[in-house]
């Protein structure tokens, strides 16, 4: 059944096109159903399946001569990335209930690319993978460019050519790797199952790893990030920085640390202090947490506050993948749940909410508008999910950012100790962000008129964010129980290395 | 012994395509003379296209394998397979030339067009070098003539004397190539070539043969360095021509460049490895190749027309087709058909599109196309098609072709990764340029900026959308054409 989510996508995305135009109401409400639709599969599936193993979902011939198959299979990091897509998904419809302009063109593009997320979380044939991960870029490229602002055509096209560059050396490794295994099977599995030689894995891992960290926003590759979102529509950065990035972690932990775990050995010898790309990597991560966190401090449009501030967040996830425990590693899954969650929140209030009455998102033109008087549900709406996001108890920040702490502790102690620098220069950006746009002294430029007030569906999509994001930080169970099945099967044996 | 009847039955397709060829022109010089133009292209088109369905007809019903006077004229199904390609997009052509306005002299513009099919269905029916450099000229000589037929255009006469003078010039290195090799072998069959000049080291004057070789068919395939007509004739050629240069005429070209290089230059392909270059053709194939990816596109990103463009990124395209030759393997040379074969559906569509743009807005340039989403979202949708399958964007066509190819070329020889990853690499810069184009379609607002419909004929759309829905097809279901190509390439025992 779980097929049904891409099934559905695409057709919702063809329908769109064949809706008469001009009638928004009825895209949008054509929009909302197909997302419901994805939705409910994702959380019939996701309550169904709770042991977390693998289950296939479906498994067709597709291209017999090179053994390429239509293989689609779920575990419980899928489950959870699917759900997450479902709920981003729906929210960001709600949050684009203002788009009038050529709205059927905008839906279906959304569709389309929301139907790839779930064919890439889904495929188990990698070529199937890659196919979907490449379609990825393309309505991500016409959405910015058609309905984004700030410089979009600069934020799309570096955007698309970062993604395309990042899915070909992911192509260059799949296809090494492919024939290296006797070109007989893309199947994970196979792939995952075969010796490649560890010189082999030294040089592919980086490779493909590398391919895939582009898209999950890895320093120094992460200039995409903040300019692509910033481009783009409310919908499109909810979905940019709550799904799509996470396609990058997930082919991250997916393919490269699964087909080549041996790439994660000592390089047996040293460099300033780095001696594997394991190492280099956590680095990287690191860095990125740091940078994206101060950086984020001098913003002055809120938008960009909100871009590095992914940024940083990312920087979480590989550092949590690196760790190679398993406290860490499902601690990344976590995050990538949360940050999909809470980044979406934070756009769709920064985007929708405020930019949309505003039409300013510099901070010091929007301190004196006296904004948490004029559009308080914004402001509360802010001030939560910025607490969710600086890892306050209670919502799923914390959880994921403790439990990759822990084990980054384990791992690496003394990166440890700037992640934790990370965090409390995260709680100083999100503090000066709130203050200079929400609670500034009301200045003497009196506001012309009323700002239009918060709508339902805004309310809605905002209240549908939060309580997932609490009821994850309340009970993470809930996913750790999918995951930690997911973890211990033997897809993971490479990198669990005999035992966490 | 063969007896005429038998030949005559052997070439059966050839013969029904050349009949209909005279039959069209004559049709249209005596009835048809004072008829308005649009009847007598119907009329003519119609007639072609007929000769060529019942050609397709008559190549799926021959079976046997044949090898006649040496290689001079080779049946199996292989080539039945990449002939009835050709006649399709001979056809798609002819389609696209129903509604064109650029000449009064019907019958002889069906007349050359089938002429040049003709030498196309000959020259991949052949292992001899005789019969190869005749039917190569059978189809070079009409495409010249083709390329200025738009007499009231002179940059159309210009671009066809400039594709001419080359022309004559890579047939001149070709032909003292095959000079050289007629030399060692004493024999005109690739097969006794290859015997002849296989030794443990390259003779110099083999090394000469190989490099004009490379320099008669680089021309024809438009690699670089031997590019240089390419972007004229695409630029200034009539539309159905230009369509004709960049599809039929490459598909039959690939082909024969892979044969000749895999049969007749058989033992001397030395190796294109990374840091292990060995003499011999595949190091210059594979040089050649990575030429005219860079070149290609590079200079494709600062083009104003979208012809230019298109030639630009076919001189590319040759570059990644040339790793089918670089491999030299069966399922190389599926991977090269493949490519080809489904390359050219998508190119004949792109001109398709910027025929019914040039008809309505004046001309190709790339600010002509702004909102044609507006315009026209049918032909959008289609151009859109067109350019991600040649940028290689999957589900579509293009996508397939890359991988099967990328494919082809590692497990030849893994040393190739070199060459794989720099063709990858250049597919992304490939996505810069294509997308520019598409943003114009899609979010620029054009002239008129109401977005009247353009003005187009039934007829031309209805080809388009069939191209494009092959080039959806294809790419989603691959099997469809793969199947058939590598069970006749591995009837083929090679």
């Amino acid at each position: 059944m779980l097929a049904w989510t891409i099934y559905i996508s695409f057709f919702g995305a063809l329908l769109q096109l064949l809706l008469p135009k001009g009638n928004n109401t009825l895209a949008r409400a054509f929009a909302l159903l197909t997302a419901f639709a994805g939705l409910c599969i994702a959380v019939t599936s996701f309550t169904q399946h709770r042991s977390g193993e693998l289950i296939t979902v479906a498994n067709y011939a597709w291209i017999p001569a090179l053994g390429i198959r239509f293989h689609l299979a779920a575990d419980g990091i899928s489950l959870s990335l699917i759900l997450l897509t479902g709920i981003v998904a729906l929210t960001g419809i709600l949050f684009s209930w203002n788009i009038d302009r050529r709205t059927n063109e905008f839906f279906a593009f959304y569709l389309l690319l929301i139907g790839c997320v779930y064919g890439v979380f889904l495929s188990y044939d990698l070529f199937l993978l890659f196919v979907f991960y490449e379609i990825v870029i393309i309505p991500k490229y016409f959405l910015i460019t058609g309905w984004g602002s700030t410089r979009k055509d600069y934020g799309a096209m570096k955007l698309a050519l970062y993604s395309f560059i990042g899915s070909a050396m992911v192509l260059v490794g799949l296809i090494a790797a492919y024939v290296v295994a006797g070109s007989k099977s893309m199947a994970l599995n196979d792939l995952a199952g075969y010796a490649f030689s560890p010189h082999f894995q030294m040089w592919e891992f980086p490779l493909v790893f590398v391919g895939f960290a582009i898209l999950a926003g890895l320093w120094p590759f992460h200039t995409w990030a903040p300019t692509g979102h910033v481009a783009a529509p409310t919908a499109v950065s909810m979905l940019l920085a709550g799904v799509v990035m996470k396609l990058g972690a997930y082919g991250c932990l997916r393919v490269a640390m699964t087909l080549f775990p041996h790439g994660l050995d000592p390089w047996g010898f040293s460099l300033i202090g780095l001696s594997s790309w394991r190492d280099v990597f956590a680095l990287l991560a690191v860095i990125g947490i740091v940078w994206g966190a101060l950086v984020a401090m001098v913003q002055q449009d809120f938008k960009f506050v909100i871009g590095y501030s992914s940024v940083s967040h990312m920087g979480f996830i590989l550092l949590g993948l690196m760790t190679l425990n398993r406290i860490g590693i499902s601690g990344a899954i976590i995050q990538m749940f949360s940050h999909g969650i809470l980044a979406g929140l934070l756009f769709a209030t920064v985007g929708r909410m405020v930019y949309d009455r505003t039409h300013t998102r510099e901070l010091v033109k929007l301190g004196p508008m006296n904004l948490n008087k004029a559009i308080p549900f914004a402001a509360i709406t802010f001030v939560v999910a910025g607490m969710a996001g600086m890892g306050l108890p209670g919502f799923s920040g914390f959880v994921a950012e403790l439990m990759i702490l822990v084990g980054a502790w384990r791992a690496f102690p003394i990166f440890a100790v700037f992640v934790g620098v990370g965090i409390v220069i995260g709680v100083v950006y999100v503090w000066r962000a709130m203050q200079k746009a929400f609670f500034a002294e009301p200045g003497d430029v009196i506001s012309h008129e009323p700002l239009p007030p918060i709508t339902i569906p805004e309310r809605l999509g905002a209240i549908i964010l939060i309580c997932t994001s609490v009821a994850i930080g309340l009970y993470p169970q809930m996913l750790l129980k999918i995951i930690t099945p997911a973890l211990n099967s033997p897809l993971f044996d490479g990198v669990r290395k005999g035992g966490w | 012994m063969t007896s005429y009847s038998h030949l005559l039955r052997l070439l059966l397709p050839e013969l029904i395509v050349t009949i209909t060829a005279i039959f069209a022109l004559t049709t249209d010089l005596v009835f048809l003379r004072s008829a308005a133009l649009r009847t007598r292209l119907a009329t003519a088109v119609s007639l072609a296209t007929i000769g060529c369905i019942v050609a397709i007809f008559a190549i799926t019903r021959a079976t046997e394998n044949v090898n006649l006077f040496d290689g001079m004229l080779i049946a199996n199904p292989l080539v039945h397979l990449v002939q009835i390609a050709l006649l399709v997009l001979t056809i798609f052509v002819l389609l696209l030339a129903v509604d064109s306005e650029f000449t009064e002299n019907v019958g002889e513009f069906v007349l050359l067009i089938l002429l040049a099919t003709v030498g196309m269905m000959f020259l991949v029916a052949s292992q001899d070098l005789l019969t190869t450099f005749i039917s190569l000229e059978l189809l070079s000589l009409p495409l010249y003539i083709l390329t200025g037929f738009d007499k009231r255009n002179a940059r159309s006469s210009e671009a066809a004397l400039k594709y001419f003078l080359f022309g004559g010039m890579s047939a001149a290195f070709l032909l003292f190539g095959f000079s050289l090799l007629y030399g060692f072998a004493n024999s005109t069959n690739f097969v006794e070539i290859a015997a002849a000049i296989h030794g443990p080291s390259l003779n110099p004057l083999l090394i000469l043969a190989i490099v004009t070789t490379v320099i008669g068919l680089g021309f024809k395939v438009a690699a670089v360095p031997f590019h240089f007509w390419a972007p004229d004739v695409y630029e200034a050629a009539p539309i159905p021509v230009a369509a004709f240069v960049a599809s039929g005429s490459k598909v039959a070209s690939f082909f024969v460049f892979f044969q000749i290089f895999s049969i007749a230059f058989a033992g001397s392909e030395g190796s294109g490895a990374w840091m292990h270059f060995v003499h011999g053709w595949v190091p210059v194939v594979a040089i050649v190749a990575a030429l005219s990816m860079l070149l290609g596109n590079t200079v494709a990103i600062v083009q104003t027309s979208l012809r230019r463009l298109l030639a630009y990124s076919a001189i590319a395209h040759a570059g990644y087709m040339l790793l089918g030759i670089v491999a030299h393997t069966p399922v190389g040379l599926a991977a090269l058909l493949y490519y080809v074969i489904t390359y050219s559906f998508g190119t004949i569509g792109a001109f398709g599109v910027i025929g019914i743009v040039e008809k309505a807005t004046g001309s190709d340039q790339l600010a002509n196309f702004n909102g044609l989403n507006k315009r026209s979202p049918i032909l959008a949708a289609c151009l859109f098609v067109f350019l991600l399958s040649l940028a290689g964007i999957p589900p579509l066509a293009g996508f397939f072709g890359k991988f099967y190819l990328f494919v082809a070329a590692i497990t030849a020889n893994s040393g190739l990764l070199w060459l794989v990853a720099f063709a990858i690499a250049m597919s992304a810069v490939s996505l810069f340029y294509y997308l520019r184009v598409l943003k114009r379609v899609y979010t620029e607002s054009g002239d008129p900026a109401d977005g009247t419909p353009l003005p187009s004929s039934r007829l031309s759309v209805s080809v388009v959308v069939a191209l494009a829905t092959l080039v959806v097809l294809f790419g989603c279901a691959p099997n469809l054409l793969l199947q058939p190509l590598l069970s006749a390439v591995h009837a083929l025992g090679m």
